[in-house]
């Protein structure tokens, strides 16, 4: 098996931020219909940096890991510099080849981030608002 | 049982070592099939019911022989067999035409396993006409709950499924039909899983519509059927209006054509009524009990096989048609899809277009494996390895 597929079950079986947070500041919850995958990102914030990320789902291993990887990744980052992250940082960090069918998969949890920042300012997001940088 | 390994063989996609275990949503397709289409744009093309030139009358012998065709496949009269784009499209035919005439008050009885295509249209017509839904429940087994109890004198129309393209549950329709019919309601059957699995016989079963779709019984993508008593046919309005459902066309009104021709407006799909006299053809020369049988022994023989492997759960009643829908451990269905899809097996992982059932069920996504007429031990014995592999790998 391919090491990076070996990463994402390890993620999928054992996360490291899965959990409920307590006096969250940021809240969102997001699902794909299609596969039912869910999850619900929570960030505490100071100074516009995050400063804890946990989150809850249910779903497919690649929806998962993806959320468990991306909590590592945006931890004391700036909530502007979240906002541009791109869906091609969040597969890099995946490593393996997403298919057009798991790339809402693989952004759920980028696109719940995302949208729980925006909404934060009081600005609804949709996909298609976020989505502009998928290529497949 | 039929030779299935004989059978593959007439089944171009599946000569590569393709495993397709994907059946209830869409079959292969045999040479004879994709020839005869073939056949149709290379020497006859042209529409139908128009030209007077030889191929013309060619084509269109040939779309009204199709006609025939199904209507003894099903025990019909050829006129009250209606070409549609697939079985949803049939159904939102008779709920565009027969439903929008409900009253306030009057009720439209659908169940818990309809596919979306028998449950979205009654949905919306009900809520555009203030009539009232009711859907039958199941019970723990996946088997209608008391439907009788939910049939009463307003009851208007009864839409039920024959056979549940997740559960494999073939309804009692005979009954459900008989009771639709003690309180004058029309009774409407959605065969989109059981015409390409057994003998359905229209006069038999009584029902006044069945819905089915070719492509689920070796025909092509696009062409589908509505059958319905002439006598009911001829009292409705048409659905979609257009070129050749009319007789005579003034400034000011039209006259419809005769049935079934009023339903088919606009060019149809002659190349798909072509596929779809040589796809019945194929399975009248397997014969539909040896269809049946064949799928069942399959079915057995993948629980059997299957049940040393922990944490599997299969769905639905003991017998099943056609399918087995399951689930192993915490594993999401689409992770399980496309692990088997790297060892060349196909099968279907998601809601299934039944996302009221799997909510039901408490998950909101199945994996299914669905069987048909090509379909060996062999595929069954590589799909159950392939479940022990993929159990390994995610450790479920």
């Amino acid at each position: 098996m391919d090491i990076h597929m070996e990463n994402i079950l390890d993620h999928w079986r054992n996360p490291r931020n899965s959990g409920i947070m307590k006096d969250a500041d940021i809240i969102f919850s997001d699902s794909n219909p299609l596969c039912g995958d869910e999850i619900k990102m929570q960030l505490k914030v100071k100074n516009n940096n995050i400063k804890e990320v946990k989150f809850l789902g249910r779903g497919c291993s690649i929806s998962q890991a993806a959320a468990d990887l991306l909590s590592d990744y945006v931890k004391d980052k700036n909530l502007n510099d979240i906002k541009n992250i791109k869906n091609e940082e969040m597969i890099k960090m995946l490593g393996i080849e997403i298919g057009p069918v798991r790339i809402k998969c693989a952004l759920l949890g980028l696109f719940a981030l995302k949208k729980g920042i925006y909404l934060k300012e009081g600005i609804k997001m949709e996909d298609s608002n976020l989505n502009g940088q998928i290529t497949n | 049982m039929l030779n299935a390994e004989k059978i593959k063989k007439e089944f171009p996609i599946l000569s590569k070592g393709l495993i397709y275990l994907d059946n209830a949503a869409t079959t292969q397709k045999p040479y004879q099939v994709i020839n005869s289409m073939k056949d149709y744009y290379e020497n006859y093309n042209a529409n139908v019911h128009r030209g007077v030139y030889r191929i013309a009358v060619e084509a269109t012998e040939k779309y009204e022989e199709a006609h025939r065709v199904i209507a003894k496949f099903i025990n019909a009269l050829p006129n009250e067999v209606i070409f549609t784009k697939n079985t949803t499209e049939a159904i939102n035919l008779v709920a565009y035409s027969l439903g929008m005439k409900l009253k306030k008050g009057d009720e439209v009885v659908i169940s818990l396993m309809e596919h979306h295509s028998n449950f979205v249209p009654w949905q919306q017509i009900c809520k555009l006409t203030n009539a009232v839904l009711r859907i039958i429940p199941i019970d723990e087994n996946g088997n209608l709950k008391d439907f009788e109890k939910h049939i009463n004198k307003n009851t208007k129309i009864v839409s039920i499924t024959h056979a549940s393209n997740v559960l494999g549950t073939i309804n009692p329709v005979k009954e459900i039909i008989k009771k639709a019919h003690e309180v004058n309601a029309i009774a409407i059957i959605d065969g989109a899983q059981s015409v390409p699995h057994f003998d359905v016989d229209v006069k038999d079963l009584d029902c006044d519509f069945l819905a089915f779709s070719g492509h689920k019984m070796l025909g092509p993508m696009g062409i589908g059927v509505l059958y319905g008593k002439q006598e009911i046919l001829k009292e409705m309005k048409p659905f979609i209006y257009g070129g050749d459902m009319i007789k005579e066309v003034n400034i000011n009104d039209t006259k419809f054509n005769e049935i079934p021709w009023k339903f088919e407006a606009g060019t149809p799909n002659v190349s798909g009524a072509i596929g779809l006299i040589e796809a019945v053809n194929y399975l009248k020369r397997l014969e539909m009990n040896n269809v049946f049988s064949h799928t069942q022994q399959l079915i057995k023989y993948f629980l059997e096989t299957s049940s040393e492997i922990t944490n599997l759960k299969a769905y639905g009643p003991k017998e099943k048609n056609g399918l087995v829908s399951f689930k192993l451990g915490r594993l999401h269905p689409h992770d399980m899809s496309a692990f088997l899809d790297e060892l060349n097996i196909a099968i279907r992982g998601g809601h299934m277009c039944a996302q009221p059932l799997v909510n039901f069920l408490g998950e909101a996504a199945v994996a299914r494996a669905s069987f048909y007429v090509y379909n060996t031990k062999e595929d069954v014995d590589k799909l159950v390895k392939g479940l022990k592999k993929v159990k390994g790998v995610f450790k479920v």
